[in-house]
C-alpha cells in the first residue's frame, strides 16, 4: 500500500506490505535506527515516537495507520547537529549508561514536557513509568527532565 | 595546564550519540545481501525429538536452508566457556523450554518467520527436573549425557560438582545461640532492553561475526574451536552493547551464525525477541540452609552453609558462579570456623549464566537475613552485631587468602548514618541496613595499546566492551592524565579482535583496574620513549632527563611533551607507540585459581513503610555505599551503583521466573515478568562512596558496578520486618508473600479463607 506522511519534516511517499509496523517502516525503510526495538508488544517504551504530536508505541502502530499524520523520531529532536535542552540534560544528569532506552525515554520526556511544561517530580515518575531503564538510570532520568523542565519555566520567565 | 580528569565527573563518552539516536547498536547495523535466520522452538522442556519434517518450510519462497542436527558436523559441535557441553542445535531431545530444534534462514525477515511456523517437529514431552529436590532425587532423570564426562563419578547424578571448603572445627564450635534457617533465592533474569543480536559473514578464509559480548577474544577463540579455524581468521566485533549485567559474556547462537555464513557464502543475521532471550540467560536460583553459631554479645562463633544452586541446562560458567559466591559464602566476617558445602545441580530449565553480583546477592541474602535474626534473638542493634563481626582491614578473614582489603566498618557507619539509623521511625515504618561482599577477578589478561600522535592527541586501543559501565570515559581519563592532554584530544577504540590487543573479558569489575592499569602502564612506556627521543635529540643522556606528566625535564631547562614531538616529528611525521599490560596467572592450587585482586564491598541502607492490608512495601529511602578506592569518575560510578541498587529492588520485590509443572516459562515478557519503572522507586536514593585509595587499580581504584545490588533484598526484608513483624527467608517480597506472612497467623487462627 502507498502511504504518504511526513517524518521529521520532509515528505515521505513509500510502499508498505499492510502488516508493516510503524517501527520497522522507520527502522527498516526509513534506516531511522534511532527508535530502538525491544519487546514489540507495547510494554518497554523503546520504540516511543510521536504522530501528530502524540506519544506511542511505535511497534504497536501500523505504518499504514500512520497515512496523512506527522511523525517525529528521536532524530527529529533538536537542530542540526544540536541537542535539544532535554537532551543535553540527560548527558549532564548522568542519565544515560547503555543508552539503548534512552531514544525511548527522550520521545517520552519530551512529550510529557509539551503537555506540561512544569511537570513535577510525581507527575515525571507517572508520565513516564511505561518506558523501562534496565541499567535502572531513573532517579537520575527523572532529574534531567526535571532540569529541562525547570530551564524552561525560567526561560519563559525571563520572557 | 591542563585540568586532572581524574576524579572529575567527566560526561559518558558516546553520551551524545545515544541521546540523539545515533548510536549503532547490533540491531541497527545492516550488512549488505545479509540473509535472516529465525529459530525453531518447541513448547516444551524436556522433550524427546521424534522427527523434524522441514520439507514444507524449504519450499518456501525466499527460504535457503532450514537446518537441524543432522544438517551439522558429527560429532555435534559443543562450546562453553568452561565445560564444552552445549551443542549448536538440540541433538536428539531438548533439554529446556525454548531451546532450538532447527532454524530457517531466508531473505527476510518475514520469510524466516513464516517458514519457521511451518517446520513440523513431532516430539514426546520426558519428565524433566525443575527444581533442587528433583535434582537431587536419585529417580529423576539425567540431564546431561554421562559420556560428556566419562571420568567423573558423579557423571551419573544431576551433581556437575560439590564443592566444599572451610575452616576450624565446624563441630566442636560452641556457641550460647544457633540460628539455623532456609532461605530460597529464585531465577531472575537479565532483561537486558536490547536483545541479543547475532550476524555473521564469511571473511577473507574465514569468518566475522558482530555480536554485543562482553567477551570478544573469548568469542574468538570459542568460534575458532567450533569452526576449525586459526584465531586470525575470526574477527569478532563487538559494537556497544544495550545492556549486558553479565548476560552477554558467553556463547550462545554465534557459533550457529558462523557456520551458517560460511556454508550459504552470505553474511546471516539472528535477531531473538525478547521473549527468546528471557529463554536464553538467567541468574542461577537457590536454597541454602545456613546454621551459624553466636557468642551471647554477638560474636559469630561458626557458621555452616549447605548451598544448592540450580543451574540450568548446560554449565556455562554457572560453576565459577558457585563457585566463587560460596567461597565468601560466610561474607565479610571473622569467621572462626567455617564450613560451606556447594552443589552445582543440572536442570531442564535456561541456563543460567553470569550475572550481576555473580551469586553474591544469593549467599548475602542468606548470611544477612542470619545476622538479623541473631541480633533480634540476643537483643543486640543490627548494625552493632554487624561492625563486631566485621573482619578489619589486613585481616585474613578467608584463612591464607587475600586480606581485608578496605574499612569496611566505614561504609557501615557512613550508611547507618545516611539512613537516620537510631533515630525514631514514623508508623508503620522500619530500617534495614545489609553488608555483602564480592571476589573480584582472580585471573586476567588485559593488554592496551596507546599511540601518542605527533600533534599530542592520543588513541587508545582497549579490549573491554562499553556496555553501559563507562569504560571508555575512565580509560580515556586515565589516559589523558598520564599523558598530560585534555581528555578531549583522546580516542579509546574498543570492541574488535582485529584493531584491539587482547583482553581475557569485561567481567567481575576488573576493567578499571586491569585494563586501567594496562593503559596507565603504555603510558608509562611512552613516556620511557619519550625520554630516549629526547636523548637522541638534544645529545643528552637519557639518564639525566625526565617525562613527567605533559612536561619533559631537561638538565638546563623543562620543555613540554607536545614541543618534543613537534621536533621529533617534523617532515614525515610518526607517533610513539606504548605497549602496557596487567595480568594475574592461574594458581591451579587456589580454589578459585587465585586470590581476589580485590573485593567489591558494599552496604545498603533502606527505610520502608509497609501497607498491612496490602502488603505493598514502599520505599522511603534508600541508601548504597560503596568502598571504591578511587572514584575515577564519581558520576560513573554513582549511576552505576544506584542502577545496581534498582536492579537488585527488582529480584527484592518483584523478579522471579515462574515454571509451570511441564517446564515452560509462564511469564515470558515484560508484563509479566516485572521489573522496577520510575514508579517503583524509592522516594529518595543516595549513592555514597567511600575513597581511601587502596585498591589495586589506577590511583588507588577498585572495582565497582556490581555492589549496590549485593545487599539490597535482606536490608529491605530487614526493615520489612522492623515495621511489621513479618520474617521472609523466601525472595521476591511480593505484596502477597508479605501479606500473607503478616496474616498467615491470624488466618490459622480463624481456620483459613
Amino acid at each position: 500500500m502507498q502511504i504518504h506522511l511526513t517524518v521529521n519534516g520532509s515528505e515521505r511517499e513509500l510502499e508498505v506490505a499492510a502488516h508493516t509496523t510503524l517501527l520497522d517502516f522507520l527502522r527498516d525503510q526509513l534506516g531511522l535506527t534511532g527508535t530502538k526495538e525491544c519487546c514489540d508488544l507495547g510494554e518497554c517504551g523503546a520504540c516511543t515516537v510521536l504522530i501528530d504530536g502524540r506519544a506511542v508505541n511505535s511497534c504497536l502502530v501500523l505504518a499504514v495507520e500512520a497515512d496523512a499524520s506527522a511523525v517525529t523520531t528521536i532524530e527529529g529532536l533538536g537542530g542540526e547537529g544540536r541537542l535539544s535542552a532535554l537532551q543535553d540534560a540527560f548527558i549532564a544528569k548522568g542519565a544515560v549508561q547503555c543508552g539503548f532506552c534512552i531514544p525511548g525515554f527522550v520521545m517520552a520526556a519530551h512529550y510529557l514536557l509539551l503537555r506540561n511544561p512544569r511537570a513535577t517530580p510525581a507527575e515525571i515518575r507517572e508520565g513516564l513509568s511505561g518506558n523501562l531503564c534496565r541499567c535502572g538510570g531513573y532517579m537520575q532520568i527523572v532529574e534531567a527532565v526535571l532540569a529541562a523542565s525547570e530551564a524552561s519555566a525560567a526561560r519563559a520567565i525571563n520572557g | 595546564m591542563t585540568a586532572d580528569p581524574i576524579g572529575a565527573p567527566e560526561p559518558r563518552r558516546g553520551g551524545v550519540a545515544r541521546v540523539m539516536g545515533k548510536q549503532q547498536f547490533i540491531g541497527d547495523i545492516r550488512i549488505e545481501h545479509e540473509l535472516h535466520v529465525k529459530l525453531v522452538h518447541i513448547d516444551c522442556a524436556h522433550a524427546r525429538i521424534v522427527s523434524i519434517d522441514t520439507s514444507r518450510a524449504a519450499k518456501l519462497v525466499g527460504v535457503h536452508f532450514v537446518v537441524s542436527a543432522e544438517d551439522l558436523p558429527r560429532p555435534m559441535p559443543r562450546f562453553g566457556p568452561v565445560f564444552e557441553d552445549r551443542p549448536v542445535l538440540a541433538m536428539g531431545e531438548t533439554k529446556y523450554h525454548g531451546q532450538p530444534v532447527a532454524a530457517v534462514v531466508a531473505e527476510s525477515r518475514d520469510m524466516a518467520e513464516a517458514a519457521a511456523d511451518l517446520v513440523h517437529v513431532e516430539f514426546e514431552a520426558l519428565p524433566g527436573v525443575f527444581t533442587v529436590a528433583a535434582a537431587l532425587d536419585p529417580a529423576s532423570p539425567l540431564v546431561q549425557e554421562p559420556e560428556l564426562r566419562p571420568d567423573d563419578p558423579l557423571s551419573h547424578t544431576n551433581v556437575l560438582r560439590r564443592l566444599e571448603h572451610g575452616w576450624g572445627d565446624v563441630a566442636a564450635a560452641r556457641a550460647d545461640l544457633v540460628v539455623d534457617n532456609v532461605y530460597e533465592f529464585p531465577m531472575i533474569t537479565h532483561f537486558a532492553i536490547e536483545p541479543h543480536v547475532f550476524i555473521a559473514a564469511p571473511d577473507e578464509g574465514g569468518v566475522v561475526v558482530w555480536t554485543a559480548t562482553q567477551n570478544p577474544f573469548q568469542m574468538q577463540r570459542m568460534l575458532a574451536g567450533v569452526l576449525g579455524l586459526p584465531l586470525a581468521k575470526v574477527r569478532v566485533r563487538a559494537p556497544d552493547s544495550g545492556g549486558a549485567f553479565g548476560g552477554k559474556q558467553h556463547p550462545k547462537y554465534e557459533p550457529l551464525v558462523a557456520m551458517l555464513a560460511l556454508r550459504l557464502g552470505r553474511p546471516v543475521r539472528l535477531a531473538l525477541t525478547l521473549e527468546e532471550t528471557f529463554q536464553e540467560v538467567r541468574r542461577t536460583s537457590c536454597r541454602i540452609h545456613a546454621r551459624t553459631g553466636f557468642d551471647a554479645d554477638g560474636t559469630i562463633t561458626f557458621q555452616d552453609i549447605e548451598g544448592d544452586f540450580l543451574m540450568g541446562a548446560y554449565a556455562d560458567i554457572a560453576e565459577r558462579v558457585i563457585a566463587k559466591s560460596s567461597y565468601l559464602a560466610c561474607g565479610p566476617y571473622r569467621v572462626p570456623n567455617a564450613r560451606v558445602v556447594a552443589r552445582a545441580l543440572f536442570s531442564h530449565t535456561t541456563p543460567s549464566t553470569a550475572f550481576r553480583g555473580f551469586g553474591t546477592p544469593q549467599v548475602a541474602w542468606a548470611h544477612e537475613s542470619q545476622m538479623d535474626e541473631a541480633a533480634r534473638r540476643l537483643g543486640i542493634d543490627r548494625v552493632e552485631i554487624r561492625l563486631r563481626n566485621l573482619a578489619r582491614k589486613g585481616e585474613a578473614f578467608v584463612p591464607g587468602d587475600t586480606p581485608a582489603d578496605g574499612d569496611w566498618a566505614e561504609s557501615v557507619r557512613k550508611a547507618a548514618g545516611a539512613i537516620g539509623w537510631g533515630t525514631p521511625l514514623a508508623a508503620g515504618r522500619g530500617r534495614g541496613l545489609a553488608v555483602a561482599i564480592k571476589a573480584s577477578a582472580t585471573t586476567g589478561a588485559s593488554y592496551s595499546i596507546v599511540r601518542l600522535h605527533w600533534d599530542g592527541s592520543a588513541t587508545v586501543l582497549a579490549g573491554t566492551s562499553d556496555m553501559g559501565q563507562g569504560a571508555r570515559t575512565v580509560l580515556a581519563q586515565v589516559a589523558a592524565h598520564e599523558l598530560g592532554i585534555p581528555v578531549e584530544w583522546t580516542t579509546v577504540v574498543m570492541g574488535d579482535t582485529a584493531g584491539v590487543p587482547f583482553d581475557l573479558q569485561t567481567s567481575a569489575s576488573r576493567s578499571t583496574v586491569f585494563m586501567g592499569n594496562a593503559v596507565a602502564r603504555a603510558c608509562d612506556d611512552i613516556r620511557a620513549q619519550l625520554r630516549q627521543i629526547a636523548a637522541d635529540l638534544y645529545g643528552i643522556d637519557a639518564s639525566a632527563i625526565a617525562v613527567e606528566v605533559g612536561l619533559v625535564r631537561l638538565p638546563d631547562r623543562t620543555s613540554t611533551v607536545a614541543e618534543l614531538l613537534r621536533e621529533r616529528f617534523s617532515g614525515v611525521r610518526g607517533e610513539v607507540i606504548g605497549v602496557g599490560s596487567m595480568r594475574r596467572e592461574y594458581d591451579p592450587d587456589h580454589p578459585l585459581g587465585g586470590s581476589p585482586a580485590f573485593y567489591e564491598f558494599t552496604c545498603t541502607a533502606s527505610e520502608v513503610e509497609v501497607d498491612e492490608g496490602t502488603g505493598e512495601i514502599l520505599l522511603v529511602r534508600h541508601v548504597t555505599v560503596a568502598d571504591v578506592g578511587k572514584a575515577i569518575n564519581p558520576q560513573h560510578v554513582e549511576m552505576q551503583d544506584e542502577g545496581a541498587a534498582v536492579m537488585g529492588l527488582g529480584h527484592t520485590l518483584m523478579e522471579h521466573i515462574i515454571l509451570d509443572d511441564a517446564g515452560r516459562i509462564r511469564n515470558l515478557g515484560a508484563l509479566d515478568y516485572r521489573i522496577p519503572t520510575t514508579k517503583d522507586m524509592p522516594l529518595e536514593m543516595e549513592s555514597l562512596l567511600v575513597e581511601n585509595g587502596d585498591g589495586p587499580g589506577p590511583y588507588g581504584s577498585k572495582g565497582a558496578g556490581e555492589g549496590g545490588l549485593m545487599a539490597t533484598a535482606p536490608a529491605v526484608a530487614s526493615a520489612v520486618t522492623e515495621a511489621t513483624g513479618a520474617v521472609i527467608r523466601d525472595l521476591p517480597l511480593t505484596p502477597e508473600r508479605v501479606w500473607r506472612e503478616i496474616h498467615g497467623k491470624e488466618i490459622q487462627a480463624g481456620g483459613g479463607t
